[in-house]
């Protein structure tokens, strides 16, 4: 592809720092008429390449970790090309090629369950204007009017004289034509590749031992670099002794990197980290070393005095009033940790570094924001930098911030012309992680007379997602998406989509007192739903319990005016049998919220044996994310955002202690496995109208619901997570 | 130098003989689809066969690995042919990112040698992999879909 455009550097670093896409703005379709691909083939458009076997190839921008976004992208492309479904491979166009290209591709974000629905309007119409200049080059070809002329199965047919020609064929001619401007984009319920059960288009390569994670990548006359990062975030890297380790076998070179790091080169990744691990280090461990759990916790408590300011998210009426005239007042503390990603493969990017060039090949979840960070540690101008992508093993929100992209490239520019594969140990990425933030949260509900609901205060203390990782996006210092799942009505969190309140309380208060310890934060798989979910439904159950109403009925009388979360409540009640007693010795408990723009609900059925060992039987969720590319896909998320959130509900938690993490590994940081596993049963239920997230929103019903179930089982209020620390565990 | 027989192959490593299992099949024989996950043998995104026997490659060290018939998720199919686990993984769509799934498969793979129809009771036994996507409903149903091919 032609790189033309001259790109102000500053101007796109600054642009792309903005979290959750929030670039995606007047995206020109389409490259240069009659531009071409790597190999020749005709480029219909920047999303669509044909070649002359008709093989259709979908360029596809966002990032493929797992979620199925590679192929529901593709999906929504060929819906609108008229393409054969079995011709289609993808292919990830670089960020490179997109800043040369005035970012034809758009934003390039895999986060916030976006990947989908943030560029399908576009995606789509990329398809439908390569369809329409496909039917035009034949329609030209045959002299014919193009309103005789239809498109199936990649094969153009002149419908009065039956004649025929392949998209292949057609493909060279098509990508001269003038592309339309004048595009329609078919009707959700038209479809018939979207919105269907297909299979995945990259599962072969990852049952053989084929597809390349980026820990695979493999560079001619490549070395290999293990790092350490200072323990104590903030922390500085003073000294090493090189020496101790010098004439191990096959060490290269010891480098610093950035003011934080240490990193040793050598001919393999086993020889480089046994050398980095004999190796004295002395780190400057500056002041964030006095910090521990104990003394974050005692900080955030002093956050949930009412007294304390707190940034408001949502209040309707006069909640003092209503606590103070209530017939019954009830209270409640919650609390919620530190957990890791902890994605199977450890973070690692290779990259190669000249003079004249600097390119990375890395798992990443936002190609250009690796780009900038490429662009910013190299000190090149982005015309010299590229990214390229290969499979991430496994993101959750891990994989946005570009930290390891940096480490790798500050790395290779002490080894000019030498391609540097950086690899975290695992040790190193439980330590150094974008941790999920811990918070409190002081719930206090007023009963009246009648056992109505007249009044919530639910005051959260704690940290801040946006002020970590995008401070641009708070408003006068608050942080909207710490309100995700009890937001207010206008709420929209950026492009992420909205996360309302589902119910109506007539004295309302819902507010944040922000407290940010050192400790980095990230978007971890449901983000702050995953707090906020256990906070408010946990606590509607206890206020349904002091009520003494059933919790769904209690639920159900204040959300009249939210039908799409009382619709999702009700799908998964009904399926549980909520009405119907549940089998001898299992206890069921529910939760709902909204995300992400979606809407879920779960009902849990558990047993629990000696009192704390939990065996949960059954998951029934509903998700109506409003819009379903691929079913099989949603139900597959759905299904493993339950292993996410069990596994931190019973097993997650990062302590830290002289200001680091404590966890090192799977042995102190669980995860479950098949046996813990219940059976999921999910209702895909899609209203139609708007496009909500699937990856994340399901995540977030998951604690809760099991919460309830414990409740219900043993009368016993879990208010503190992991379970572990109440020594409840997986039967 | 030591030799490992990997997937019927003999292969020179000019390695440590203390060096875990894992790193000399990714990096000196260069087979990289048996992955790394943890090193503490807590993960199996590195279980291969050593004699037929699911092995987590990283608690191994190479010198207790030589003379052992080592296979890999590359050498699993037979002439071509995919292994029925394989196959039924195919089937049932199960990877999502796919990093644990060649340790997931070899172990599942062990355990239909040993035990051709297994119960839930043997899967939730015998299957100890990490998966954090969360794909053990659809490795359940494949497991079962294998046995029964």
């Amino acid at each position: 592809m032609a790189s033309t455009a001259t790109l102000n550097r500053r101007a796109f670093v600054v642009g792309v720092a903005a979290f959750g896409g929030g670039l995606a703005i007047g995206l020109p379709l389409g490259g240069a008429p009659g531009a071409q691909a790597a190999d020749g083939a005709p480029e219909i458009n920047a999303w669509v390449v044909i070649r002359p076997d008709d093989t259709v190839v979908i360029r596809i921008a966002r990032s493929e970790m797992g979620q199925g976004t590679l192929t529901g992208l593709a999906q929504l492309v060929a819906e609108e090309l008229e393409c054969d479904w079995s011709k289609v491979t993808t292919e990830y166009p670089t960020p490179g090629q997109s800043a040369a290209r005035k970012r034809v591709w758009g934003s390039f974000n895999t986060g916030g369950s976006t990947g989908i629905r943030a560029s399908q309007q576009y995606v789509r119409r990329g398809g439908a204007t390569a369809r329409m200049m496909l039917v035009q080059a034949a329609a030209n070809e045959w002299k014919v009017p193009v309103t005789e002329c239809v498109a199936a199965r990649s094969v153009v047919t002149h419908t009065p004289s039956g004649r025929t020609m392949t998209y292949g064929k057609l493909a060279e001619a098509a990508a001269r034509v003038e592309p339309p401007t004048d595009v329609k984009l078919k009707d959700p319920k038209d479809w018939k590749i979207a919105g269907k059960p297909l299979k995945r288009l990259d599962t072969s390569d990852k049952t053989t031992g084929k597809m390349i994670y980026g820990i695979d990548v493999k560079l001619p006359d490549m070395l290999c670099a293990a790092i350490a990062a200072c323990p104590v975030f903030g922390g500085k890297l003073k000294s090493f002794d090189e020496a101790k380790i010098a004439g191990m076998k096959g060490v290269k070179k010891v480098v610093r990197v950035g003011d934080n790091a240490v990193a040793v080169i050598a001919d393999s990744w086993w020889r480089a980290k046994t050398a980095l691990d004999a190796m004295p280090i002395v780190w400057d461990e500056g002041d964030n070393v006095r910090v521990s759990s104990a003394s974050i916790a005692k900080w955030l408590e002093e956050g949930l005095d009412p007294a304390q300011p707190a940034f408001v998210g949502n209040a309707n009426g006069d909640v003092k009033a209503a606590i103070a005239g209530a017939a019954k007042k009830i209270e409640a503390v919650y609390d919620y940790p530190y957990q890791n990603h902890a994605a199977l493969e450890p973070l690692n990017a290779t990259a190669l570094y000249t003079p004249d060039k600097c390119e990375v090949w890395t798992g990443t979840q936002d190609g250009e924001l690796a780009f900038t960070a490429v662009v910013q540690a190299s000190g090149l101008p982005p015309e010299k930098c590229d990214v390229h992508k290969v499979m991430l093993g496994g993101g959750f929100g891990r994989r946005t911030p570009p930290d390891y992209v940096r480490q790798a490239v500050l790395i290779a520019r002490q080894m000019p012309g030498t391609p540097v594969k950086l690899l975290w140990s695992r040790e190193e990425d439980m330590t150094h992680g974008r941790y999920h933030p811990v918070t409190q949260c002081k719930l206090t509900g007023a009963l009246d007379a009648d056992n109505n609901l007249a009044g919530l205060h639910m005051r959260i203390s704690g940290q801040s997602v946006f002020a970590s990782i995008s401070p641009q996006l708070l408003k006068d210092g608050m942080d909207p998406f710490s309100f995700q799942g009890v937001s207010s009505a206008g709420e929209a969190f950026a492009n992420i989509g909205p996360a309302r309140l589902g119910y109506t309380i007539p004295n309302l208060l819902i507010d944040h007192s922000m407290r940010n310890p050192h400790v980095p934060t990230g978007v971890w798989r449901g983000v702050n739903g995953n707090h906020n979910g256990i906070y408010l439904e946990c606590f509607m159950d206890e206020l349904a319990h002091a009520a003494g109403q059933d919790p769904l009925a209690f639920r159900r009388k204040l959300m009249a005016n939210h039908p799409r979360h009382l619709a999702v409540l009700n799908a998964a009640a009904e399926r549980a049998g909520w009405d119907k007693p549940a089998p001898q010795g299992v206890f069921r408990g529910i939760a709902q919220q909204m995300g992400l723009g979606s809407y879920v609900a779960a009902v849990a059925e558990i047993s629990v044996g000696d009192g704390n060992k939990i065996k949960v039987h059954r998951i029934v969720a509903a998700t109506d994310p409003g819009t379903v590319v691929n079913p099989a896909q949603v139900e597959r998320q759905v299904a493993g955002s339950f292993v996410f959130g069990l596994s931190a509900l019973f097993y997650g938690q990062c302590t830290v202690k002289d200001g680091r993490i404590e966890q090192t590994n799977f042995d102190t940081y669980n995860s479950m496995r098949i046996r813990e596993m219940p059976k999921v049963e999910t209702i895909v239920m899609p209203s139609g109208g708007f496009w909500g997230g699937v990856g994340e929103p399901t995540c977030t019903v998951a604690a809760p619901a099991v919460l309830n179930a414990y409740f219900a089982a043993t009368g016993k209020r879990i208010r503190s997570v992991p379970l572990k620390n109440q020594d409840i565990n997986l039967a | 130098m030591p030799s490992l027989t990997i997937n019927g192959k003999a292969f020179e490593v000019d390695v440590e003989a203390d060096t875990p299992l894992l790193w000399a099949i990714r990096e000196n024989v260069g087979l990289t689809g048996t992955k790394y996950g943890c090193g503490i043998a807590q993960c199996g995104a590195c279980t291969v066969h050593i004699d037929g026997v699911a092995t987590r490659s990283c608690g191994v060290l190479l010198s207790e690995a030589v003379g052992k018939e080592i296979t890999t998720i590359e050498g699993l199919a037979a002439k071509g042919v995919l292994h029925k686990v394989q196959q039924a993984w195919i089937a049932n769509d199960v990877p999502q990112c796919g990093y644990c799934q060649s340790g997931m498969i070899m172990a599942v793979a062990a355990l239909l040698a040993e035990k051709p129809k297994p119960t839930d009771a043997d899967i939730d036994e015998a299957i100890t992999n990490i998966c954090r996507c969360g794909t053990f409903q659809q490795v359940r149903e494949a497991i079962h879909a294998a046995a029964s091919a």
